[in-house]
């Protein structure tokens, strides 16, 4: 039967107020889907394996473009160079002469540092490993500024990684996916990244909104900035490394400070991407759970205190091992084996021949070659295990 | 079966939608990925337009429709995937613009060149509007003034290309004229 004879054939369907209810379906549709949208968390979430299956194309194909684009910029460079050739090179001479004086400056306080190094057995950080990575896409409107780059996680790239440019710090890494990562600038309203002023220690949070000068924001104390001062990632919270640099202060027009970006100083096609995640990875952590006790004027009999293993005795239940948990006592290094500990100007008392000896904790891992905990000799005097304390 | 907004005397002639729909959208999408290139001459960037209030714009103008919505939510799904948005970013926002220019669409239909680009200029600024309430809501802080107005300038100048599409397809179906 056709349609036009079926009973359905007088059947007015208002289509503006069909198609005003589809409008308000697929307005929901998107309410919700932006309220489920947890983009903040780290975690993979649920749109994770949808963005980087997206990514992953997005990039192919921006590869495609960019290759063509960047010889294009890199032609409009080299006839600009031309045009500004005399005035970069006074420029150039000019920082050249500032710079001289900044080596010499370097080298000296590069010598006290290494004595005052030496002396306090400082620990410093040890080299972040980096990949460098092509930039392909680039978003730049007001609400997202986001990049993709094309080394993923076969790389060993993750989520969090810093982001930096030949200049500076250009943001983080917010997505990842086999062959490509997604970067989110400090010019994106989602970021926020800790930050000092160099000058005077002050700490503030450089907060995207963005334009391409974010914002110095949560500045305490009297005059905490000037116009110039260098900006560095401060290390707070151990998602950037320390010392980083960001840009220098400048006030803007509507009364806030904000950081013009070194990392804006040139095109950002090439990103060296850190492989740092947190402090805590540069602790040696199975060195952090091993206590060592300093060693005794005389061999003392102490007691045993439950759940501590003393070497060279039978642990209890098996035969040798230390139960999870449990904390190893050792005897006492020598004091060329405690490499952390400040060396104090006028010695401590030692404690009492007969007073059970404090407890310390083996210094974490270092860049500089941390001596390992001494083993005791088979001969060696009986260690007293006792309470585990607070060192320092 | 009959439709409600059909009149009589000229025969319907339903819009296809692949001519006024998908290839529209395809060409939007690719418009905002030959400009996410990351080129820079002389210290300057591409302009970034949002290339999808064109077709908020030009589609609820043409006339009603049920899959114009969806698709919409489609285009902005992709946008917020490319721009790395949060999921319904830009599909609300166009939405939202969409739905604006349906409900006020007596009032603009027959109008001069001038007064539907003004009228374009305020559904782009409706969008970009929502997208700062949205980011502001999320992120807890203000998107810069200048760089929305910047984003809102570019795209408000696409309106020769809303006009073209509103001109190709708004005599196709005599019945929302």
């Amino acid at each position: 039967m056709p349609f036009r004879e079926s009973p359905l054939e007088d059947l007015k369907v208002p289509l503006t107020w069909t198609a005003g209810a589809a409008v308000g379906v697929a307005i929901l549709v998107a309410a919700f889907m932006l309220l489920g949208d947890r983009r903040d968390s780290l975690d993979e979430e649920a749109w994770g394996s949808i963005r980087n299956g997206f990514d992953r194309g997005a990039a192919a194909a921006g590869s495609v473009l960019a290759a063509p684009v960047r010889g294009v910029g890199d032609g409009f460079e080299w006839i600009g160079d031309y045009f500004g050739a005399v005035s970069e090179n006074r420029r150039l001479k000019r920082e050249l002469r500032e710079m001289r004086q900044w080596r010499d400056t370097a080298v000296a306080l590069r010598d006290v540092n290494d004595r005052y190094g030496t002396i306090l057995r400082l620990k410093t950080y040890p080299e972040v490993p980096m990949v460098t990575a092509h930039v392909v896409t680039d978003a730049r409107g007001a609400f997202n500024t986001t990049r993709l780059a094309n080394a993923g996680t076969e790389k060993g790239i993750k989520v969090g990684h810093p982001v930096l440019s030949e200049h500076g710090l250009v943001g983080r890494v917010v997505g990842v996916a086999r062959g490509v990562s997604r970067v989110m600038l400090v010019t994106d309203p989602s970021s926020k990244t800790p930050v000092l002023v160099d000058r005077t220690n002050a700490r503030a949070i450089l907060t995207g909104d963005g334009g391409p000068n974010p914002r110095l924001e949560f500045l305490r104390g009297a005059d905490p900035v000037r116009n110039g001062d260098p900006i560095l990632t401060s290390g707070d919270g151990g998602v950037f490394p320390r010392g980083i640099p960001v840009g220098v202060a400048v006030k803007g027009l509507d009364g806030v400070w904000r950081a013009r970006l070194y990392s804006d100083r040139s095109p950002i096609d090439f990103v060296r991407i850190l492989q740092f995640q947190d402090f805590s990875q540069l602790a040696n952590q199975p060195g952090l759970s091993v206590t060592t006790v300093p060693a005794l004027a005389a061999p003392v009999a102490a007691p045993v205190i439950p759940g501590s293993v003393v070497p060279g005795a039978p642990a209890p239940g098996a035969a040798g091992a230390t139960p999870p948990g449990a904390v190893a006592v050792r005897p006492a290094p020598t004091a060329a084996a405690v490499p952390s500990r400040p060396v104090a100007a006028t010695p401590r008392p030692r404690p009492a021949a007969t007073a059970p000896a404090p407890v310390r904790r083996a210094p974490p891992a270092t860049p500089t070659p941390t001596p390992a905990p001494v083993t005791p000799p088979p001969a060696a005097a009986p260690a007293a295990t006792t309470p585990p304390a607070t060192p320092g | 079966m009959t439709l409600s907004g059909s009149r009589g005397g000229r025969a319907a002639r339903p819009l296809n939608p692949l001519t006024w729909l998908l290839l529209p959208a395809l060409a939007c999408l690719l418009a905002t990925w030959l400009l996410a290139v990351p080129l820079r001459v002389a210290g300057l960037r591409l302009p970034e337009p949002v290339f999808a209030v064109v077709l908020a714009f030009a589609w609820a103008l043409v006339r009603p429709s049920l899959l114009a919505p969806f698709a919409l939510l489609l285009v902005g799904m992709v946008l917020d995937l490319f721009w790395g948005a949060a999921m319904g970013f830009w599909a609300l926002s166009l939405l939202i613009g969409y739905a604006a220019v349906l409900v006020t669409r007596p009032l603009i239909s027959g109008q001069g060149y001038v007064v539907t680009w003004v009228w374009y200029a305020g559904t782009v600024l409706l969008v970009l509007g929502a997208a700062y309430l949205f980011t502001m809501m999320d992120a807890r802080v203000r998107p810069s003034f200048w760089a929305v107005a910047s984003q809102a300038l570019v795209t408000g100048l696409l309106y020769p290309v809303a006009g073209r599409l509103i001109d190709q397809f708004e005599e196709a179906d005599v019945r929302f004229r």
